[in-house]
């Protein structure tokens, strides 16, 4: 009974009818706090004593670092999923993770690089953070092409899960490698186990801003995973049905 | 008794799998040296592109030598799967009863004796050209060896899946690049911290632990990325 939901998240019609009703909550969530964040962020929060105004940029930086991470495994997991139970949701959702997933990781890189010239004097440094989000991104380009090479769809969907899961591995010892290999990026500033070192009134609008980036997020591949369902299932009656019904 | 009648078929068929790769790999010489001049005309580029200046060499000369020999295995793998997929034998070996770990086990070492082997035997020849002090030669040929056995075992995953593709030599540079990127800096900081006097126990011991994963991982990789290409 408790493994029901599981079985039926196998069936894309179950769940195209079932996340219908979710959008709309999750569009109006993710505005309203994405906007509460950035207003409460921009306008309100106080300047850094070092940094000055530049930092601002922390409220679009971190979140889309947050999730392009988050965004990788959320990909090489579903993939696991449609390998070991041989469903065919859980292969539309990782397809749709990686262009996602290489959006925000090319956002961050982008916002990072920004933030860098006035707080380091330069747009772009072989730092260990950003060089292993530039690999990350590549990571995403290269499930992507992967994707793209194939024919045949079901082969597609299995060879990209094997590369999702080959670099999941890599993930954390590419992390730790350029980790120790040089390092500029400022530490972790927000931890769950300790005291956090930013202040307060400049973290709280951050964490709304991250659970607003992760909301988003879900909205953005919910949408890109019904499309998914949509194109695949092109042929069955209800799709059809459904097209029939919105003309 | 049937245990061990199990692991001699097991071994056995190891070794006839290994038997048949390098026999087939010494019938096709070009192939062999290939990698090889590309390496030398690749690392050839670089004084004339950048500086022959020796003190500029010795500063890059670690660097060098290891994304060549990176982009030199990176060349051989396409053939990797490549015959047997499209003569039809890698079907039979995925039907047929040998323990298929091995096979593709087999095939990632004879790959690595043929590639990854030359190539880190060539390698001082180059360090030397590029002025590399003496210092560098030893940490040089022990990390490109356990290197090198990494990246054949790495780019097998990338081969795998991408033998069922015609034109699949760029996509997989692509996708096996990245992977690539922890291999390529120990390996070069190996070098590059012996040059200076440095310890590199490290080092070392980070490439040895790469590789005793890949041995685990890549191979189980690479099998199901075969029947998967091999179904398509």
């Amino acid at each position: 009974m408790a493994w029901q939901w599981f079985h039926r998240l196998g069936s894309p019609r179950w769940f195209y009818e079932k996340t219908s009703p979710w959008l709309p909550w999750l569009t109006v969530i993710s505005i309203a706090l994405i906007v509460t964040a950035a207003v409460w962020g921009l306008a309100f929060a106080p300047a850094d004593y070092k940094q000055g105004n530049s930092y601002r940029i922390i409220y679009i930086h971190v979140p889309a670092a947050f999730l392009a991470l988050a965004g990788y495994y959320i990909m090489a997991i579903s993939g696991a999923v449609g390998l070991i139970w041989k469903m065919k949701l859980p292969f539309m959702v990782m397809k749709s993770a990686a262009p996602i997933g290489a959006i925000l990781t090319f956002i961050s890189l982008v916002t990072g690089s920004i933030w860098g010239k006035p707080t380091w004097g330069t747009w772009w440094e072989w730092d260990a953070r950003i060089t292993s989000m530039l690999i990350l991104f590549f990571l995403y380009l290269g499930m992507i092409a992967l994707q793209q090479a194939y024919q045949h769809r079901d082969t597609a969907d299995k060879s990209s899960a094997v590369l999702a899961l080959v670099g999941m591995v890599n993930i954390p010892i590419i992390y730790k490698s350029v980790d120790w290999w040089n390092t500029l990026h400022q530490p972790a500033t927000i931890k769950f186990t300790s005291k956090s070192t930013i202040d307060p009134s400049m973290l709280y609008p951050l964490l709304i801003m991250v659970i607003g980036f992760y909301c988003f997020y879900a909205l953005v591949l919910l949408l890109y995973t019904r499309v998914e369902i949509l194109r695949r299932e092109n042929r069955t009656q209800w799709v059809n049905d459904l097209i029939a019904n919105n003309k | 008794m049937a245990d061990q009648s199990a692991t001699t078929s097991v071994l056995s068929g190891f070794l006839a799998s290994i038997r048949r790769d390098l026999l087939v790999a010494a019938r096709h010489k070009a192939e062999l040296t290939n990698p090889l001049v590309f390496f030398l005309i690749a690392v050839t580029l670089i004084p004339l592109g950048v500086s022959p200046e020796k003190s500029v060499l010795v500063l890059l000369a670690p660097g060098i030598v290891w994304v060549m020999a990176l982009l030199a295995t990176l060349l051989s793998l396409d053939g990797l799967f490549r015959s047997d997929y499209e003569d039809g034998s890698l079907e039979q070996m995925l039907i047929s009863p040998q323990s298929l770990y091995f096979t593709v086990m087999a095939k990632i070492l004879v790959h690595w004796l043929v590639s990854g082997l030359p190539v880190t035997l060539m390698a001082p020849v180059l360090g030397l050209m590029l002025h590399l002090p003496g210092d560098g030669f030893l940490p040089l040929l022990t990390s490109l060896a356990l290197g090198t056995a990494s990246m054949s075992l790495i780019g097998a995953v990338g081969a795998a899946l991408t033998v069922s593709l015609r034109k699949g030599g760029l996509l997989l540079s692509l996708i096996v690049m990245p992977l690539y990127i922890p291999v390529l800096i120990f390996g070069a900081s190996a070098v590059q911290s012996a040059i200076q006097g440095g310890a590199i126990g490290m080092q070392l011991a980070v490439l040895g632990a790469f590789l005793a994963l890949a041995i685990v991982l890549a191979p189980i990789a690479a099998l199901g990325a075969l029947k998967i290409s091999s179904n398509g």
